[in-house]
């Protein structure tokens, strides 16, 4: 309202006016009592994560004389990278003592196999009982829908004798093959859905000019895929590196991705916990996922069809 | 030799029959107008045509090819959509590139025809676009050129010009009719709009309920409607229709309308010979009324009153009351400026004109 008057006087006086005065003068709003319960509520919500995560990282820089003072908050005296550097290269789990390198390294080896197979099967599954013509699509499609909903610890036995069948048990190669095939399910409805979208005309102009399966795929449906592929991305990355169970039950001893090389060398320390190692060596194996939200979260585009139908 | 030719065609959603034996033929280089209300059946023809869908029954020949059981990419066909259905991560250069894509084409001469294309639609810079990043005239204008970068004998629209404005619509028709004489290839074209229809089409098919209701060039179809669905569809004003029964006395016919008016349709070429009492219906169209005193004999005369005017800038549309109906009229806009509303006025109707349905049938007589 006031910028209204404001502008009125001014043009009345002769001014010539800056800028013009909205035709429609929005309400501002202005603090609620609501509004302030609202802030608080997310204060205390992001101090409840925020305080912790705090202390973890302040701790991981302490020295151990200083953990024994007990005083959780203050900040270390001496900043040093002592307790990263052991827990990476040193740290014992069981009897070997290389740290927890080991583990990030075996995660990694289980994280690309898993999602390059679990994400291409299920796109091209996906695409196929979305756009093309499949004969028990639906019967399919509702399996798979059964199949999202099976717990993992159910079929866990099976899969163990499957695996140890294959003589993958015990392997990387078992944990990263399990963790694509428990994915499947959700990720082909996840995909089918997505394809769903795609406008029929468009298949029908790719049948026309093409025909040919995989040319669609490759040329026409993975480019359209961009902002699904992320989603689904995220979503495996962090599943599959912070997933503890199936690592546990089918690395064995060599296959041991990073959280259960970080659960045995915390539990597993004999004398003195020193609190400094646990701290960076727990934050060392939660860094990975938060990297790639921050990198790929940026990746998101708006509208994959834009400028594909009139408009 | 019939370019396309459909027989028996019988096309089933579940339980619903959309088309039920339709036979259609168009000549080498026809350009055939599918014609028809909404939900005819129009777009499911084409997409049979073009493989998309699958028949129920029938054969669909295409030259002497029997292309029914074909994939879409091997009928030698190309389409352009409703909504253009371009690939919207491909520029439009890749647009066109994949609309060969099944031919094998070397690359020299795919970069060729791409040129050639880009040179006819005027779309030389727009090449490295997105689609996202055209206009909806130019959309347009790739859409086609990735069905006529094909060089097929056969091309189909469906309904391409409905969501452009006026301008451009009349722009682009121009422009396919353009290309239609330069490629001297068959088209097989879906509208609602009947402009289209008339202006483009060697042939059109007016289709209703999934069955064609007349075929034939665009005057034999908009002098000569073949029933009265046709002769109601076709033409804005509409036809005006009025039942009456037919009179013959003395190698005289006249048709007696409720009212007692009378018309004079002697000169109507009857199929049959005229029978007395036969209930008719008589279609006439606003543009074969003339308003003012007969300046001869032979044309029938009623005296009228005015319901109401429109006028459209170059010509108008004048409403009379006639048999308690609407009577719709195509005059001049400054004659229509001139007259009151409840005021009378004098008018003619060439009676060799008319067209007469038998009322039961609906068909013409
Ligand atoms: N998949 C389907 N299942 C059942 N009925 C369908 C299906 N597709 C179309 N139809 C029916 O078939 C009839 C013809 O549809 P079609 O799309 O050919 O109409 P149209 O003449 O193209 O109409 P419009 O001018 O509105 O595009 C319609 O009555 C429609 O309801
Ligand atoms: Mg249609």
């Amino acid at each position: 309202m006031s910028q209204v008057s404001v502008s009125e006087r001014a043009a009345a006086a002769g001014e010539v006016p800056v800028t013009r005065a909205p035709y429609f003068v929005r309400k501002k709003k202005g603090i609620t009592p609501r509004s302030i319960a609202v802030l608080v509520f997310l204060t205390i919500c992001a101090l409840f994560f925020c305080v912790p995560l705090y202390v973890v990282v302040v701790t991981s820089f302490k020295t151990m004389d200083q953990i024994r003072e007990g005083a959780i908050f203050t900040l270390p005296h001496i900043w040093t990278l002592e307790a990263w550097d052991h827990a990476w290269n040193h740290a014992c789990s069981g009897i070997k003592c290389d740290g927890l390198k080991v583990g990030f390294w075996n995660s990694v080896s289980i994280l690309f196999p898993s999602l390059i197979l679990s994400i291409s099967l299920a796109m091209v599954t996906g695409f196929a009982l979305a756009l093309w013509n499949v004969r028990w699509a639906g019967g399919f499609l509702f399996l798979l829908f059964i199949c999202a909903f099976v717990p993992f610890q159910i079929i866990m036995y099976p899969l163990i004798v499957m695996t140890t069948t294959t003589k993958i048990y015990g392997t990387l190669w078992a944990v990263a093959v399990i963790h694509a095939v428990l994915a499947m399910p959700v990720l082909t409805l996840i995909f089918r859905n997505y394809y769903k979208d795609i406008p029929t005309e468009i298949m029908s102009a790719a049948m026309m000019d093409s025909g040919s399966f995989w040319r669609i795929f490759f040329e026409i449906i993975v480019p359209m895929s961009g902002n699904i592929l992320i989603v689904v991305l995220i979503l495996q990355i962090t599943s599959i590196w912070n997933d503890y169970l199936i690592g546990v039950t089918f690395g064995g001893l060599t296959g041991q991705p990073m959280t259960v090389n970080l659960a045995n060398l915390i539990t597993i320390s004999t004398g003195t916990t020193n609190y400094a190692h646990n701290m960076a060596a727990a934050l060392l194996t939660a860094i990975p996922p938060l990297v790639v939200y921050f990198l790929v979260g940026k990746l998101f585009v708006q509208g994959v069809t834009a400028g594909a139908i009139k408009g | 030799m019939p370019a396309v030719s459909f027989e028996h065609i019988v096309k089933r959603y579940g339980a619903v029959t959309v088309l039920d034996d339709l036979n259609l033929a168009i000549e080498d280089g026809d350009f055939l107008v599918l014609l028809g209300p909404s939900g005819c059946g129009k777009t499911t023809l084409l997409n049979l045509l073009a493989g998309l869908l699958e028949v129920s029954d029938g054969r669909i020949t295409i030259g002497d090819r029997d292309v029914t059981e074909l994939d879409p990419k091997d009928r030698g066909l190309a389409m352009v959509f409703q909504s253009y259905a371009l690939y919207p991560t491909k520029t439009v250069r890749g647009n066109l590139k994949f609309g060969l894509a099944a031919s094998k084409l070397p690359s020299e001469e795919v970069e060729r025809r791409i040129a050639w294309v880009a040179k006819m639609l005027q779309i030389e810079p727009l090449l490295d676009r997105k689609p996202a990043q055209l206009s909806g005239g130019q959309r347009q204008r790739v859409a086609i050129g990735r069905a006529i970068i094909k060089k097929v004998d056969v091309f189909l629209f469906d309904e391409p010009l409905s969501n452009l404005d006026a301008k451009l619509r009349t722009e682009m028709r121009l422009e396919i009719k353009k290309l239609h004489d330069e490629l001297k290839s068959t088209v097989v074209y879906v509208t609602h709009d009947q402009i289209e229809a008339m202006t483009m089409a060697t042939k059109i098919a007016v289709m209703d309920g999934g069955v064609i209701q007349q075929f034939g060039t665009p005057d034999e179809v908009y002098e000569h409607p073949a029933n009265l669905f046709v002769a109601g569809f076709i033409g804005a004003p509409a036809m005006n229709m009025r039942s009456a029964t037919l009179a013959v006395k003395a190698g005289k016919v006249e048709a007696v309308f409720k009212s007692g008016a009378r018309l004079d349709v002697s000169d109507y070429p009857f199929q049959a010979p005229a029978r007395d009492g036969l209930p008719v219906v008589i279609g006439m169209r606003p543009e074969h009324f003339t308003i003012g005193e007969p300046a001869s004999g032979g044309t029938a005369q009623f005296t009228l009153p005015v319901l109401s005017a429109e006028r459209t800038g170059s010509d108008a549309t004048l409403y009379l009351t006639f048999e308690d109906e609407m009577l719709a009229l195509r005059v001049a806009p400054d004659l229509a400026a001139g007259l009151r509303v409840g005021s009378t006025v004098p008018v003619q109707f060439q009676a060799g004109k008319a067209n007469l349905f038998d009322a039961q049938t609906g068909r013409r007589i």
